[in-house]
Order: C-alpha cells, then sequence, then structure tokens
C-alpha cells in the first residue's frame, strides 16, 4: 500500500507534570512518561484519575502547573496540527460536509488546493468514506463521524496522535472495527500515539505500552502513574490466555486503591 | 429479532400522512386564515358605515372606506387619479427601502464584530456591556429631538436612527450566539491549526449564524417600525413622509394606504433576508 502520510514522527517527553486547579485541588503530581517514536501507548485508569488531563496537556488545551512537556523537542505552549487530538464527541464541525472537515487542517497550512483536495481524497479512501464525501456529519452513524474525525487529523499529518476514549460512545461491533482500523493505520503511519481508554481489553489490543494511571481527588492521593505495562504479545487474540493474563495484570492495578499520603 | 418488529408495527400508525392529506391540511390552514380579516373588512365597513364609536375614542366616522383605501392604492401604484399622490409609490418605495438598507446595513457591519468580541472576549465584554445596556432602553423616539438639532434635518438623520434601532438586537443576538459555542469545536479548530482570529470567522461566526440571522431578523423587522418616525425629520420623499403629507393634508385613505405599504414592504424585505441566507448558506446543518 501507498504510503499514507509524510511520515512524521515525535517523541514525548514529560518530567515532574503536576496539575493544580484553582481551588487547590491537585489533579495529578509527578508523573513522568517518556514516549518513543512511532510508539503507541495507551493510557487507562479509573475516573477522576488524571488519564484525560494528561492528554489536554499534551495537546495544549491546559496548562500544567509545572514540570515539563515537550513533544519532538519542543516544549508544548498550545494546541497546533503536530499534535491531532481526536475527541470522544467527534468534534466535527455540523456545518462542514465530510470532504471539508478533513480538507480543513491542509487549508489552513495554506497547501496548494489541488494538493489540499488530494489529501482530502486519500484520507476519506482510508477511512473507507468515498460514498459519504459529500454528506454532513449530523447525517451519518458515531462510527462513521470518529471515521471522519480521524481522517481529519491525519490528513493534517500530524507527529502525534491524541486520542480521549475515541471509541467510548461506540457499540461494540462498530468499536471493534475501529480498534482494528486504528491498528493497520498506525502501521501504515508510525505516528506516535497517546490513546486514553477506560477499556483494559482495547487498550491492551492496541498498545505497545500500558500506562496505568491511580489516584484522583476522590482517592485522597493526586493522579499519578503506578504502573507502566509493556505488552509483549505477539499476537494480540483477545480470547487467547496470554491476551487475558495481561489484561488481568493491569485489571489488578487499576482496582487496586491507592494509599492516601 | 422480535424486538426489532414490535416498534416498527407500534409506530405504524404515526407515519407522515400521505401527500394527499398533507395538502389537504395545507389547503386547511390557508383557508382557515381568510375569516378573520375578511370579518375585520367587513365591520370596519359597517363601523364606518354606521360611524360607530369604539373604546379608546376611536370614531370610525373619520376613517374611510376600505374601497377607498383600495382606490388609494391603487392611484398611489398607477396613478388612477390625478393628484398629490399619483404613481408616488415608485418614489417613496426605493427611497425608503434605500434608508432602511442602509440604517440596517450600518448596524449590521458595526453589531456582528462587536457582538462576536462581546462573546468571546470577557474584556470586551466589559468594555462595551454597560455602554450598551445604557443606551438600549432609551427609544428612537427620544433620539428625534436631539437629532434634530445635532444633525438636522434629512437624510442623514433618518439613517442614523434606523441604525440605532437595528443596532441592539443584532448585537445582542450575536453575543448570545457566540456565547454559545461549543467549546468542543473551538478545541478542534485550534488544534487544525487554526489561529485565534481564524478561530472568529471559521468557528464561531458559522456556529452562532442561526442566533445572528435571528438578530438581523428582529433588526430588520425595526427598521421599517423606525422609519415613518426617522422620516418624520422632513425628508421629502420616502413611504413614512408621505403619511405625514396626508395628514397635513387631512387624506385618511392615503394614511391607510401608506400603512399598508410599509407593512407589506417590512415582510417582503423580511422573506429577501431570509433568501439571502438560504442562498449563502444552501442546506448546511447549523447549530439549532
Amino acid at each position: 500500500m501507498e504510503q499514507l502520510t509524510a511520515g512524521r514522527t515525535a517523541d514525548v517527553r514529560i518530567a515532574g507534570l503536576t496539575k493544580t486547579y484553582a481551588g487547590a485541588v491537585t489533579a495529578m503530581a509527578d508523573v513522568d512518561l517518556t514516549i518513543a517514536s512511532g510508539e503507541f501507548v495507551a493510557v487507562v485508569g479509573a475516573s477522576g484519575c488524571g488519564k484525560s488531563t494528561l492528554l489536554r496537556i499534551l495537546a495544549g488545551f491546559e496548562q500544567p502547573s509545572s514540570g515539563a512537556v515537550e513533544v519532538g523537542g519542543t516544549p508544548v505552549t498550545g494546541p497546533g496540527p503536530d499534535r491531532g487530538v481526536v475527541f470522544q464527541d467527534y468534534g466535527l464541525f455540523p456545518w462542514l460536509s465530510v470532504r471539508e472537515n478533513v480538507a480543513y487542517g491542509p487549508a489552513r497550512k495554506k497547501l496548494p488546493k489541488a494538493e489540499v483536495a488530494a489529501i482530502t481524497e486519500r484520507f476519506i479512501t482510508a477511512v473507507g468514506l468515498t460514498r459519504f464525501a459529500a454528506t454532513y456529519p449530523a447525517q451519518l452513524s458515531g462510527g462513521m463521524q470518529q471515521r471522519v474525525a480521524i481522517a481529519r487529523v491525519l490528513a493534517n499529518d500530524p507527529s502525534l496522535l491524541l486520542m480521549d476514549e475515541p471509541f467510548g460512545a461506540l457499540d461494540a461491533l462498530t468499536r471493534s472495527d475501529l480498534q482494528a482500523e486504528l491498528k493497520r493505520i498506525h502501521v501504515d503511519t508510525r505516528t506516535t500515539v497517546v490513546f486514553v481508554t477506560h477499556s483494559i481489553e482495547e487498550a491492551v489490543f492496541l498498545a505497545d505500552r500500558v500506562v496505568v494511571m491511580t489516584g484522583g481527588a476522590a482517592h485522597g492521593v493526586p493522579g499519578h502513574i503506578s504502573r507502566i505495562v509493556p505488552v509483549e504479545l505477539a499476537d494480540r487474540d483477545v480470547t487467547s490466555p496470554a491476551f487475558n493474563e495481561v489484561k488481568r495484570e493491569i485489571a489488578e492495578l487499576v482496582h487496586r486503591v491507592p494509599t492516601p499520603v | 429479532m422480535t424486538t426489532a418488529t414490535v416498534p416498527v408495527a407500534a409506530a405504524a400508525p404515526t407515519v407522515p400522512a400521505p401527500p394527499v392529506r398533507r395538502r389537504r391540511g395545507r389547503l386547511r390552514t390557508v383557508l382557515l386564515g381568510l375569516p378573520v380579516p375578511l370579518l375585520f373588512l367587513l365591520l370596519w365597513h359597517v363601523g364606518r358605515e354606521n360611524a360607530w364609536e369604539l373604546p379608546f375614542g376611536i370614531r370610525m366616522g373619520f376613517l374611510p372606506y376600505p374601497a377607498d383605501v383600495a382606490r388609494g392604492l391603487a392611484n398611489y401604484a398607477i396613478g388612477t387619479r390625478d393628484d398629490a399622490f399619483s404613481n408616488l409609490l415608485w418614489e417613496d418605495l426605493p427611497a425608503s427601502a434605500l434608508r432602511v438598507l442602509s440604517g440596517f446595513a450600518l448596524a449590521t457591519a458595526v453589531a456582528v464584530p462587536l457582538g462576536v468580541l462581546m462573546g468571546r472576549f470577557v474584556t470586551a465584554n466589559a468594555l462595551f456591556d454597560p455602554m450598551i445596556n445604557l443606551f438600549r432602553p432609551i427609544p428612537a423616539t427620544a433620539w428625534v429631538p436631539l437629532v434634530a438639532l445635532l444633525i438636522g434635518y434629512g437624510d442623514q438623520a433618518s439613517i442614523f436612527l434606523i441604525t440605532l434601532s437595528a443596532f441592539f438586537p443584532i448585537v445582542l443576538g450575536t453575543i448570545s450566539g457566540a456565547r454559545q459555542v461549543p467549546e468542543r469545536l473551538l478545541e478542534a479548530a485550534r488544534m487544525l491549526g487554526t489561529s485565534g482570529v481564524g478561530t472568529l470567522l471559521r468557528v464561531v461566526l458559522p456556529a452562532a449564524a442561526p442566533a445572528i440571522v435571528n438578530g438581523m431578523r428582529v433588526g430588520l423587522g425595526l427598521s421599517w417600525v423606525i422609519l415613518v418616525l426617522s422620516e418624520s425629520t422632513g425628508v421629502p420623499t420616502g413611504l413614512g413622509s408621505t403619511i405625514f403629507l396626508a395628514r397635513d393634508v387631512v387624506q385618511t385613505d392615503q394614511i391607510v394606504v401608506g400603512m399598508i405599504c410599509i407593512a407589506v414592504a417590512g415582510f417582503l424585505s423580511d422573506r429577501l433576508l431570509m433568501l439571502v441566507f438560504r442562498v449563502l448558506f444552501r442546506d448546511r446543518p447549523l447549530i439549532k
């Protein structure tokens, strides 16, 4: 298959990251995480552990209270097209057609019109939505809207793909379809991925490493990384005993009650 | 798959009415719209004939007959009799429409950008909000004496009053629309590489479009309301100034003719505005 993107990819370095909200609630403290170029990292944890906050800080939507966050050696200061974000609720522009949504990013880069059109068609084809290029997001199912959202950020050729529970609102069948598709896309693009999810199975199926976060305001402990589990399964068969062994290990970590300081 | 068939069967009676019934429904709506206006015309005619005295001290004896108004309208439009008002419609209507259009366009040009800034930036809101709330309750009628002294009589005074009146509904509509833009869309635009100003143009403006359109419709309607008042500042031609001329020569049928023309012009301009928006947005789904 033809190379889907220019294959830009970046490493991520997070050191001593702390996020405190007004009112002195420390949502997250002392988070250190290094991600290699092209790696697929999933972040799991109970609600309120700070996994979405971590992703939003990487995206540049929120500023860290202290600590360093670098993507491709550059400190993150705000949102930018080098870091594509896929939201759980898609975030598509309802007044733009599928084609216009996908073309949005390339058009902002002031590329020649023909090139924007070529990129757009390539990614619409890649997510299998050629027949729906002229429709509007509201006319599509959730799974198809999320395909559009993925094509939209990939068309921007990001070096880091940030996904915030992207398949959380989809039914099980659509979900596993999209998981397989994402895996294929990751193989094609080798873009670094940070994938936040509630589903341990999804994390183990997709990721090279699973970051387990725990704590949060509800536990009286700031959110932090409790363990990073490498997934070394050659074959990601969700029914295999080896797969379930990894799942069990992570589930145990997720459900362990963090001890208050 | 029994669960799938049950709701289908249950939903059957609520399926949209077949075309024939829908057409009959539309005819019914049209027919139902007729009796009240016809009764109104009849009462007007009978009341005039018998010189009824109504509450508020309305003396119907001073009214023209509906038929007189119809004749006056014909004269105003195509000059059926030879008097001061013959054929005047085609001078008055463009003059008035141009004033409404100028005032409305000017108000829109200021109110939409200002409303977008006020809706999105706390500082802009804090700067302008007190001023807007201070001026908004002042009715256009209260401005007339001051405008007469400051600007004098003429087109500029008239357009100024229309601009002033149309401004507030447009700016308030835009502010509320700009405030309700989903945060997610702004995040999406920024992570796709949209600059700050770009976000205002590409996300805030389209997302706020329905609220802006509503404000503009109210503003355009008000422009016609204020037209008569604004033409009381002594402009020679216009639907409003002709009403004042008709009053001065005590030609009541012509006063009513002027009122009718303004109503029709206002209605048509609203339709025209909606047509412009339809062409502009085509069938794009906007945020409701």
